[in-house]
């Protein structure tokens, strides 16, 4: 039997996962809830105070890495769910779903790229 | 003790002489403390000697008496008529799956072919001698595969998966608990040869962590989790063989 090559968008998901569960409610805690009630000051969630902190590479790498982990996350367990629900065009689900996720990856990065 | 009449709703099918499968009932007069099991003894030795059904222990360890009962699978020496609702039939069919050899017996070929493939023994690296001895494991050793060596083939969980279903070629739950236990083994240096089925699409990666074979597993040995963590080994295993080509062997 030949290895299978699913491994690499299974990493993607494993990983994506990971941060899905751990990392992404504490930032909708800080960034939606936090900020906003000014927990943190008043100012701090204006936006030059928000593009001076998006602005650090360091800061950049992480979200990058966050919201690249979380899309891929999102496509493959739409992919198994659209498998679930009995849509057995597995390719053509595929193809959307990581698709979606590799635009919206691209697009992530020249966002990023342009602060 | 107390005593209550239960129907039984039991398939029957001779693919040599009969079309297709049928229902037929049979009322049971069931002790209080009787599995399901014990009714179908009971219909054998009383009511009807043609039933046809595999048991040997009667106490879940032998793992021959998996049916589907009320459309679950469990074995029916560990279902107790008194946890099934008063009043109410009790429906047995043959464990769902796999074809039917006749009434409540499957053929099980397609398991026993999965269980050889991925060489469910310990492979030593060097062959050892008697004089040798014998091998020596710490307990933490032992702890770390013991839960996986607790199958005892029933094949429920290959009753439950979904996947199975769908994609008759998956090595399916049991075979690849079992691949777990060995590679988890400190005797065992088995893993590469196990790794050309679990990887392969038909291996782990068939599996899409529906995780009903776990829940239906009654010895407790969670074929999921077994899964799911050589999911995790087999990717790092393709990063490895694909960012540093000269490890590949």
């Amino acid at each position: 039997m030949a290895k299978s090559n699913k491994p690499i968008v299974w990493g993607l998901f494993a990983a994506g996962g990971t941060v899905a569960a751990f990392v992404i409610p504490v930032m909708i805690l800080i960034t939606g809830f936090l900020l906003p009630l000014g927990l943190f000051g008043s100012g701090e969630a204006s936006y030059e105070r928000m593009s001076e902190i998006v602005g650090n590479p360091l800061v950049k790498i992480v979200l990058f890495g966050i919201i690249v982990l979380a899309l891929w996350h999102a496509a493959h367990r739409l992919r198994i769910t659209a498998h679930d629900f009995g849509i057995r065009n597995d390719a053509l689900v595929a193809r959307g779903v990581y698709g979606f996720a590799a635009l919206f990856s691209l697009i992530a990065l020249m966002a990023l790229l342009s602060i | 003790m107390s005593q209550r009449q239960i129907t039984f709703e039991i398939l029957r099918y001779d693919p040599e002489t009969e079309s297709e499968p049928r229902f037929q009932a049979y009322c049971v007069p069931c002790e209080e403390e009787w599995v399901v099991l014990d009714a179908l003894n009971y219909i054998k030795d009383n009511l009807d000697g043609t039933l046809s059904y595999r048991w040997s222990c009667h106490m879940a360890v032998c793992g021959s008496c998996g049916m589907m009962i009320n459309g679950e699978p469990m074995l029916s020496c560990k279902a107790f008529v008194r946890d099934f609702p008063n009043g109410g039939s009790i429906r047995v069919e043959p464990l769902t799956h796999f074809p039917i050899e006749r009434d409540l017996v499957v053929v099980m070929d397609d398991f026993m072919d999965k269980l050889q493939a991925v060489k469910p023994y310990v492979i030593p690296k060097k062959k050892r001698t008697v004089e040798d001895g014998t091998y020596k494991q710490t307990p933490k050793q032992l702890h770390q595969y013991q839960q996986y060596s607790m199958c005892i083939n029933c094949m429920l969980c290959y009753a439950a998966c979904p996947q199975y279903a769908l994609a008759p070629d998956f090595i399916g739950p049991a075979a690849l608990a079992l691949t777990h236990r060995y590679n988890l083994d400190s005797r065992d240096h088995g893993r590469p040869q196990r790794q050309e089925v679990v990887a392969a699409h038909e291996g782990v990666w068939e599996c899409s962590f529906v995780g009903a074979c776990s829940e239906v597993c009654p010895k407790d040995v969670d074929p999921a989790g077994a899964i799911q963590q050589m999911k995790i080994a087999s990717t790092v295993d393709w990063y490895l063989e694909h960012l540093m080509p000269w490890r590949r062997k």
